[in-house]
């Protein structure tokens, strides 16, 4: 880090001397001076930066990968913009990536190769709440939150519910077809966009989708998202709305033995029942849950389960019954529903601030995600400990534990030395176990940068080049966020514009 | 990564490298998106469920199964797929035509469906997009892009589906007379179908709540239980759900029509005029077609854009 700020430094000196209309922008680097010029030229000098800050800040998302290298940032305020800083970039030979708020975990966001970054978070308007087709159209900028609390008066919500909800955008949810606790019951998101307004590599603007429930032509939104950026840039995106549940019912099951939890789950969905969220956590997180936000979970638990049914209250009641019992008849320790709104809240609180109580555990974290058949869990979990203890690392587990979507965090102190190379091994092993149970690589985070030379160890060649020709078809110049997802045999020939150094792996 | 079972080897040996192919499923939605080029080789998918899973519900199934037989076998536990059921229709043909079931609203659409395909690519070799899980965002999402693509980018050999329980009590209702913006409040409502006049509803879910809503839908006037839906006029128009529920005299050329409120399919009397479509969703569909099936083999003559 320090060598790139030093770098960083020495380019916002080198600008400085510059007379030229770069200097509108401070900190321009020298050799993309012509560039920053262009894109000020084209969407104005308040929404181009080009200062080592921003730059820094634009390399990174929230993932262990640090070697991500941005260009110039363009803070678009519309369509137009869009188009315009994606035509600047053809001109100079240069791809160009998106970004949300940069919660993503596997490196999707981090630019590689020097391109033009969006940074998509200033077009962050609610444009409209169409009742009557069960839509909104909302700028890709917008907090996934935000969106939610506008549709409260309203008796709606929109359903995928990441736990970073409070910071991530609705862009980066289409990038990474984003899940959360209640996409059990609901979907991904997927399943709630309707239509997408792209501006396409050859800075065109197509409108993916419509607001009918078949849209002719092949399922370019459904191929669209989950994309990561790399099929071109989301400027609205019309989202469903789901209605509130009638009633709701948040439990919390306690129990003293990991496999117990993990039995109860599976036997939930044996029995038919579809909660709109069943998530697991371990006792080591339910330490650091209990140090951090006070949700009231038990301390003395191995594992807890936090079960939310929703739906009309008559089949509320019976199906929270059914899940009590089916929890009683595997060894709970107790089972506590909650009374009221604000004991749900502070039960979702709970597992909502997770990842924020690792940093009472240890300073560093990496976390997983895979998916595993969600009735292996208990046989999961005794691999996922094994693993971890033989590398000699502290793991806490919370995850979507009724849809098999398992997210183990190994805490750690990246100042030990050799520390990083166990985290490293340990999580390698964790994704073959993932893989040889059958499962995915991801169930949520995204392929980015990270899981990219995973990609052979789940996907044959034939499955890749299919893959590769889905992208292609979207960006045949593969211009868009190039050099994620698709393992490097699998990428496009042209970007080898990208240094050698970005395309190294997450560790570098 | 898997070995392929026998049945789609020889599934896609049959397909082979070269010449026009196109695979005949039910032959219940066969004209969809275009007739066939004549001289086109027909093929069949191999049939039968390769493995139920209850517990994880999921069915991996090869293309060629009927979905009738299919949802018989999962009702013995008390589950179904979101493929609608058609008489002799296939879970191939029903994937690939990507018409949702009337009872779309509980059930959810056909493009939710498919978790994972394993098809027979334009050069004859085997893919497999998706995952064995319920939950996947491994690389891009070929399921979706597979469902109702009428056969022209691969030919599905073997699917795994989403499965889930179906309600304890299911009743089609109709109560005649009344503005279908009503029955909203129905939350066990799993199709509400409306012919200009009349409204027909399918509640499902646990007793107890269908009898909630039963109740709530005698305070809107006369309901009789019926046996099922009424009969759906042949043609399949796209609309919005604002669209269906407004569907009118106006259009004189639909005739009589069935709308599914909340949804938007309308179900016509005769063909929906030419719905326009944006030039650029245009040029990227001869693209897609271009790279998965370059030299055009793959049941020529079709094209989801002509669809419904």
């Amino acid at each position: 880090m320090a060598r790139t700020l030093a770098d960083a430094t020495r380019r916002v000196l080198g600008s400085r001397r510059r007379g030229d209309r770069a200097a509108a922008v401070p900190g321009a680097d020298d050799t993309d001076a012509a560039l920053v010029a262009d894109l000020v030229e084209a969407i104005g000098a308040d929404r181009v930066r080009a200062d080592a800050a921003a730059r820094y800040l634009a390399s990174r998302d929230a993932s262990i990968y640090k070697e991500g290298n941005a260009g110039p940032v363009c803070y678009p305020g519309s369509t137009s913009d869009v188009v315009e800083c994606v035509k600047v970039a053809t001109r100079h030979a240069r791809a160009v990536s998106p970004r949300g708020a940069g919660t993503g975990l596997a490196g999707g966001a981090a630019p590689l190769g020097q391109p033009v970054v969006l940074s998509m978070t200033r077009m962050d308007r609610l444009l409209e709440i169409d009742l009557d087709n069960g839509v909104a159209w909302v700028q890709p900028g917008m907090v996934n939150l935000d969106l939610s609390r506008a549709l409260a008066p309203h008796g709606v919500h929109y359903a995928p519910d990441p736990s970073s909800q409070a910071a991530c955008t609705i862009g980066g949810n289409v990038a990474n077809n984003s899940g959360g606790p209640h996409c059990l019951a609901y979907g991904v998101t997927s399943a709630h966009v309707l239509a997408v307004e792209v501006v396409m590599s050859d800075a065109s603007v197509v409108t993916l989708g419509d607001l009918t429930a078949e849209p002719a032509g092949y399922d370019l939104r459904g191929a669209f998202v989950g994309s990561e950026g790399m099929c071109g840039i989301a400027t609205a995106v019309a989202v469903r709305l789901t209605r509130n549940p009638p009633a709701v019912r948040t439990m919390l099951l306690s129990f003293d033995d990991v496999s117990d939890a993990a039995t109860t789950v599976s036997a939930i969905i044996a029995a038919g029942i579809v909660p709109a969220a069943i998530e697991m956590m371990d006792q080591r997180c339910v330490t650091a849950v209990e140090d951090f936000a006070q949700a009231g979970y038990p301390r003395d638990a191995a594992a807890v389960l936090l079960v939310e049914v929703d739906g009309p209250a008559g089949g509320v009641a019976i199906a929270g019954e059914r899940v009590a019992d089916i929890a009683r008849r595997n060894q709970a320790i107790s089972v506590r529903t909650a009374a009221d709104d604000d004991e749900r809240a502070r039960l979702w609180k709970g597992r909502k601030s997770a990842f924020g109580a690792v940093a009472n555990v240890m300073p560093d974290y990496y976390l997983h995600d895979t998916v595993v058949p969600r009735t292996r869990l208990v046989e999961v979990l005794e691999r996922i400990y094994e693993i971890v203890d033989r590398h000699d690392l502290i793991v806490l587990n919370v995850f979507h534990a009724g849809d098999g979507n398992l997210h183990p965090i190994l805490a750690y102190d990246s100042r030990v030395p050799g520390t990083g190379e166990r985290v490293q091994a340990a999580g390698r092993e964790i994704i073959e176990m993932s893989l040889d149970m059958g499962g995915a690589l991801t169930g949520e985070h995204g392929i980015g940068v990270e899981k990219r030379e995973y990609m052979n160890r789940m996907f044959s060649a034939v499955d890749l080049d299919q893959q590769s020709r889905l992208r292609a078809s979207f960006d045949p110049h593969c211009r868009m966020n190039p050099g994620k997802v698709l393992p490097s045999a699998h990428s496009c020939s042209d970007i080898g514009a990208l240094r050698a150094s970005d395309a190294a792996g997450v560790w570098g | 990564m898997t070995e392929f079972d026998e049945a789609l080897t020889a599934f896609a040996a049959e397909v082979g490298t070269d010449g026009p192919v196109c695979v005949r499923g039910g032959g219940t939605r066969w004209s969809l998106g275009g007739e066939v080029a004549p001289g086109t080789r027909e093929v069949q998918a191999p049939e039968g469920i390769v493995a139920f899973e209850p517990a994880e519900m999921t069915v991996r199934v090869r293309a060629g199964t009927p979905v009738a037989g299919l949802h018989e076998e999962l009702a013995g536990d008390g589950q179904r797929t979101a493929l609608p059921e058609r008489a002799g229709g296939t879970v191939g043909g029903a994937l690939m035509a990507g018409e949702s079931s009337i009872a779309c609203l509980g059930l959810g659409p056909v493009r939710d469906v498919l978790l994972q395909a394993r098809y027979v690519c334009a050069d004859g070799r085997i893919a497999s997009a998706g995952a064995g899980t319920v939950k996947n965002v491994s690389g891009f999402d070929l399921c979706r892009l597979l469902v109702g693509s009428l056969g022209t980018l691969g030919l599905v050999g073997e699917v795994l589906l989403r499965t889930f329980p179906v309600g304890e009590t299911e009743r089609w209702v109709r109560l005649a007379g009344t503005d279908p913006g009503a029955v909203r409040s129905c939350y066990t409502a799993a199709s509400v179908l409306w012919d200009s006049t009349d409204v027909w509803i399918l509640l499902s879910g646990y007793a107890v709540d269908v009898d909630d809503d039963l109740s709530r839908l005698a305070a809107l006037g006369a309901c009789e239980d019926v046996d099922g839906p009424p009969e759906l006029p042949p043609h399949r128009w796209a609309c919005t759900p604002a669209e269906a529920a407004a569907f009118d005299a106006r259009n004189g050329a639909a005739g009589p029509f069935v709308a599914e409120i909340g949804v938007g399919v309308v179900h016509a009397s005769q063909p929906q005029p030419f719905r326009p479509v944006e030039s650029g969703v245009v040029e990227l569909n001869r693209r897609f077609k271009e790279r998965f099936d370059p030299t055009g083999r793959l049941n020529p003559g079709r094209d989801p854009l002509r669809k419904p």
